[in-house]
């Protein structure tokens, strides 16, 4: 067995991660991966870290503490900027999951299908990470390199995700495809961020998820936004050609060909919802 | 670490590895087993508890976040010794607890939501609960309990003779909306020695052992296949094929090689790259097609070709009928492996008492079972006890052996008890499934679109071990016609052997798969004539004087026309309003179908009696010993409620001994939808053997009225009133045998297979995302000819619970060896994918039944699949020829659809 650490405060955690930690934290991925064996890694749980948790607002944005749980977003007083994030997080799994499951473990364990990630890309959301000799801020793009693979170095700790202020009034959505309803994997989501100024898009940001080893923002589809009518109509902005950055595969819950029409179709949706 | 926190409102202290899961810490530490675990992964719910009032998964919780909060399990819910809290009281009401393995869970998540609200919404209902799995109840009478938790209507307690056709709450009911009901894993004695089960990673593959002695020294034991007395299993007297553990050559991924024994901690700390197995993986068999390929390696050695066993039915003249046609319709549909996803994984213990084994698991068959370990140990069946456990569901998956065989040889050489409980992974690997069918199917009618010929030829792939096999393949040709009226059918069918899982039974013996096919074939004939579709079924219907396909001819009790009658006004309502939905344009589509079954009660063509005793104590104890096992479906009530009508006195008076092989008689298996029929009826004999007894002793008629109090028992004949004393006329035992008659089946299947049938019809309306692929069921009716409905209550929980795994065969439900043996990868449908379900109950009393009842169990979930798959045709044109019909198959036939048509 190994060791089990639970700091009250961040200096000590992060003194402890000059050797290598599993970090822990809402136990919703720790656990699922440890079914029937014994539990041998050297434990961080982090959740005992009250300036790791909770939503602030800031000159510039919003902070979201890394181990907000989704239940605690989703009861949160927030702008319609975050409406997307919090239907994505009443997707997390059942609400069991969304009672424990933190923001950050979502981004952390960088699976394909996390439904937090498409909602913050969209955000723009950063990542920020802290170490023992300080922190630094990645944007979310660049945190998440692969399937289950992120830029967090071994000594650091993601502390804390970070969303812009965005200049004009913003309204945002998520949508999420999958085989049944409640916990359940998704085969395609997307989620959309839209500022709107007289009526128009001024900006957008769109992502798509489980349909590439990262979610992608798809930045044609969000060129083509600007300047559309915010009404009904939007969705049929969304062309195939927009989800070039997409590269879905076949797996169990579908087919490559399937996933790329039904994230075409689940974008438009999504646009047509949020300016409904 | 030492950590002091609430437990139920009460402070409580815990010592331990801090990274223990608080499921575990609850159960195996501080002694509250009402948390159930189901999968230790998030995925089923099962072990939901309150943490600081909101709803968690305790298997996602670590101890060492314990530390001064609130923990609520449901333990924490009775209000007062005996006194259940409304949101229990709700539950038993309404019949929302079936197996009672995820009841604590819904309790709990339910418990979270009415604290705040406690008029819930339907939609808020759901949202609580979507995070519980039940596998039982089709969530209706969950949500139904949730939603009337400030107004619950307490069921009625029957007086004597009224019990049967009565809505009494489960007489286990208590026991499971509690949290007390022992389970599989639950009443493990803390001395025991654990077992961890090493298998295969290779679905083919010859090995062998290196030297085990480092690793004997580091655990208690290791055991190979040479510590297995005779290592063969099988349900067949005659196929003993499965080995206990795998020697030298394994036919499946998941089969068990090596069973580790020693201290829990020690048998979970040895990983399965440091046994020493040396594997020579060979190419796998997948599918029929590769098991019946010329060139095919054998999966069994003394199996050629890879056949399990073929067989039919015929009679008439198929070809020469089909000629004279006016339609005739064709197709081939195929199913997948389907796992019977019980909540409660299999779980038990067992100790040597002497020179017997003594085991205590979760199983549908104590007999089988005593039987089956007696022949695999070398030891009389005597000298082999089985007291089952609680069965958190079985569906027919608990009816072959699992953790037996291991924690009996082990606990017979050690001389110490012995505990296995699986993991979910290890469930879902090493357990039984539904059969993978091809079914080709070509039926045809005459102008007036009456059935006149029938061929059907249906493949199964068994897997690796014939288990149930043998049964699968012989009951689908008496029901692969579907039941209906016709005079020329040749069915035939055969299962092949391959390196899949081994399929086993599971609610409907392949008749779920073969009725997929028939139904589809019925729709297709009616539109080809441009008959209504369920007009057509009416057309057909087998009814009371007509003769099957077998030659038997139906005296009586054959329902169907009358279930149709009953589904009519809805199936033309329903045609309406999908019209006018339609019309509105969209992505969405509407669509209704139809689905009819029968089902034969019981074996097929073999004798399977069930025995049953009621006794009167002296001290005035009046107890039903039955070995008719509970899994949820509610028999322990049934049984009670036929035997207080059969003696006389009230159902509550009853004390009930189950199970246990030294206690009760043999009441056969929990399958085949025996119980109500077989083992009712042996019930209903064994009360009025005692009511006899008694009328005898009193000197009364029969039409004597029986009260007890105490020890004194009162028969009042007419104004005349007389009493026993049973201190000195007791005790007393009635007793009673059932066996169906039945015949066996020639060499064209011509005989009398099974005594009575059930019959069904079951309406889906679905909407269909046309864009996405996704169906949504809106509502199901289902019409049951039940003979007589002992209680409607478990009747139409039956009903739902069939209907929802129906839905998940037809939608949603596929093993993959290797790729979905979690609850997250295989999905099976949670409170928001379940519609509500109608029940329509039609009574033709069989007169062989206990009050004219049959068998619901299997039939509830017969008829779903082709009723959803009629709808989805209805509304989209396209017809599913492969389930589960996944979002991305449907999209792709319906863009396939739109191809051709261009």
């Amino acid at each position: 067995m190994g060791d089990y650490l639970r700091p009250r405060g961040l200096e000590e955690a992060l003194q402890a991660l000059t050797r290598p930690f599993t970090v822990l934290a809402g136990g919703t991925d720790f656990y699922p991966a440890r079914v029937g064996r014994a539990v041998t890694e050297d434990v961080l749980d982090i959740a005992g870290i009250a300036a790791l948790r909770g939503i602030s607002e800031t000159e510039v944005g919003w902070r979201l503490g890394a181990t907000t749980t989704w239940s605690e977003l989703v009861e949160a007083p927030l702008p319609p900027l975050f409406d997307g994030l919090k239907q994505a997080a009443r997707e997390v799994g059942g609400r069991q999951i969304q009672n424990s499951g933190t923001i950050a473990g979502n981004v952390c364990n960088a699976s394909p299908a996390a439904d937090g990630v498409p909602p913050l890309l969209a955000l723009e959301a950063e990542v920020e990470l802290a170490h023992r000799d300080g922190t630094r801020r990645l944007p979310l793009a660049s945190f998440i390199t692969g399937v289950r693979r992120t830029a967090r170095q071994p000594a650091e700790l993601v502390v804390a995700l970070h969303v812009p202020r965005p200049r004009a009034e913003a309204r945002s959505a998520f949508l999420k495809l999958g085989a049944r309803r409640y916990l359940v994997i998704s085969i395609a989501m997307a989620s959309v961020v839209l500022e709107v100024a007289e009526g128009k898009v001024a900006a957008a940001r769109v992502a798509v998820g489980a349909c590439s080893p990262v979610a992608q923002r798809l930045p044609l589809l969000e060129r083509a936004l600007i300047g559309a009518s915010f009404d009904a109509t939007l969705g049929e902005r969304a062309e195939p050609s927009h989800l070039a950055p997409l590269s879905p595969i076949d797996d169990i819950r579908g087919s490559a060909a399937y996933r790329g029409d039904a994230a075409l179709a689940v974008l438009r949706r999504l646009l047509s919802k949020v300016a409904a | 670490m030492k950590l002091e926190f609430t437990l139920n409102g009460r402070a409580a202290s815990w010592d331990g590895a801090p990274v223990t899961r608080l499921a575990a810490a609850l159960r195996d530490d501080l002694g509250v087993t009402g948390t159930k675990t189901g999968c230790d992964a998030g995925d089923c719910g099962a072990c939901t508890v309150l943490l600081d009032g909101r709803q968690v998964c305790s298997c996602l919780v670590a101890m060492g976040q314990i530390e001064g909060r609130s923990v609520e399990t449901v333990e924490g819910l009775e209000t007062g010794p005996d006194a259940m809290a409304a949101l229990q009281q709700s539950f038993l009401d309404h019949g929302a607890a079936q197996c009672g393995i995820c009841t604590p869970g819904m309790l709990m998540a339910a418990q979270e939501l009415v604290r705040r609200n406690s008029k819930p919404s339907r939609a808020e209902v759901e949202d609580a609960l979507g995070g519980v799995l039940c596998r039982c109840t089709g969530y209706g009478k969950i949500v139904d309990a949730v939603m009337d938790v400030v107004s619950p209507a307490p069921a009625s307690a029957p007086v004597a003779g009224g019990a049967v056709g009565s809505r009494i709450v489960r007489v286990d009911g208590p026991a499971k909306v509690t949290g007390r009901d022992v389970f599989g894993a639950d009443g493990i004695p803390t001395d025991v020695l654990w077992i961890r089960v090493v298998r295969s990673p290779h679905a083919r593959a010859h090995f062998e052992l290196g030297d085990l002695e480092p690793l004997r020294r580091r655990l208690t034991a290791v055991l190979t296949a040479a510590d297995v007395p005779f290592n063969g299993y099988g349900i067949y007297p005659d196929i003993k094929d499965q080995p206990v553990l795998a020697d030298g050559h394994v036919r499946y991924r998941g089969e068990a090689v090596v069973a580790l024994v020693g201290e829990r901690a020690a048998v979970l700390a040895i990983r399965d790259d440091e046994v020493p197995i040396a594997w020579r993986p060979e190419p796998p068999i997948f599918g029929v097609d590769a098991a019946m390929a010329e060139d095919a390696p054998l999966v069994q050695a003394d199996r050629p070709g890879n056949l399990l066993l073929k067989g039919g039915v015929k009679r008439g003249d198929v070809a020469v009928a089909f000629e004279a046609c006016a339609a005739v319709a064709e197709g081939t549909f195929e199913t997948a492996f389907v796992e019977h996803a019980y909540i409660e994984p299999e779980a038990g213990w067992a100790r040597r008492v002497g020179d017997r084994i003594e085991i205590h698991a979760t199983t549908q068959t104590p007999y089988m079972d005593r039987d089956e370990i007696a022949n695999l140990m070398r030891l009389k069946p005597e000298a082999v006890r089985i007291v089952p456990t609680a069965c958190g569901g079985g569906f027919g998956g608990k009816l072959d052996l699992s953790v037996q065989p291991l924690i009996a040889i082990a606990a017979w050489t050690l001389g110490r008890p012995v505990a296995l409980v699986y993991t979910r992974p290890e469930s879902m690997a090493a357990s039984t499934k539904r059969h993978p069918a091809r079914v080709k199917a070509r039926f045809g009618c005459d102008t007036e679109g009456k059935l006149q010929s029938c061929d059907v030829t249906a493949l199964f792939d068994t897997g690796a071990y014939a288990s149930w096999g043998p049964t699968v393949a012989n009951r689908v040709p008496v029901h692969a016609m579907g039941p209906y009226a016709i005079p020329n059918v040749r069915t035939w069918g055969e299962a092949y052997f391959s390196n899949g899982p081994p399929a086993g039974a599971f609610r409907g013996f392949g008749v779920p798969q073969a009725a997929i096919a028939h139904e589809a074939m019925m729709d297709e004939l009616a539109d080809r004539l441009g008959i209504d579709r369920l007009e057509f079924r009416h057309r057909n219907a087998l009814r009371a004087g007509d003769t099957t396909a077998t030659g038997q001819t139906l005296a009586h009790s054959a329902g169907l026309a009358e279930c149709l009658d009953a589904l009519r006004p809805h199936w033309r309502k329903a045609h309406e309003e999908i019209a006018a939905f339609n019309e509105t344009g969209g992505p969405h589509r509407r669509g209704i179908g139809i689905g009819c079954m029968w089902y034969g009660i019981g074996n097929t063509s073999m004798s399977n009696p069930s025995r049953m005793r009621v006794g009167l104590s002296p001290a005035g104890t009046l107890t039903l010993y039955s070995g008719a096992l509970d899994i949820g479906q509610g028999s322990n009530t049934i049984m009670v409620q036929i035997a207080a009508d059969a003696v006389g006195l009230p159902a509550e008076q009853f004390t009930l001994v189950t199970g246990d092989t030294d206690l009760t008689a043999d009441a056969g298996k929990t399958s085949a939808s025996r119980q109500t029929f077989v083992s009712g009826k042996a019930a209903e004999k064994a009360g009025q053997d005692l009511r006899q007894q008694i009328l005898r002793l009193a000197n009364a008629g029969p039409q004597a009225i029986l009260s007890l109090e105490g020890a004194t028992l009162s028969v009042r004949d007419g104004a005349d009133v007389r009493t026993i004393d049973l201190a000195t006329a007791g005790p007393l035992m009635g007793e009673g045998t059932f066996d169906p008659p039945t015949t066996p089946l020639d060499a064209d299947g011509q005989g009398v297979p099974y005594a009575t049938y059930a019959f069904a019809a079951q309406l889906a309306e679905v909407e269909v995302d046309i864009e996405l692929g996704t169906v949504k069921v809106l509502r199901i009716v289902a019409a049951h000819d039940v003979g007589r409905a002992i209680n409607p209550t478990l009747v139409e929980g039956q009903i739902q619970g069939g209907v929802a795994q129906g839905l998940g065969l037809a939608l949603m439900e596929e093993y993959l060896p290797g790729r979905t043996e979690n609850l997250h990868d295989y999905l099976i449908p949670t409170v928001g994918d379940v519609p509500e379900i109608e029940c329509l109950l039609i009574e033709d009393r069989e007169p062989l039944g206990p009050s004219g009842a049959k068998g619901i169990g299997e039939p509830a979930l017969v008829p779903t699949a082709p009723a959803i798959l009629g709808a989805v045709h209805h509304a989209t044109g396209v017809r599913a020829h492969r389930v589960p019909l996944l979002p991305h198959r449907l999209r792709e036939a319906m863009v396939a659809q739109q191809r051709s048509k261009a």
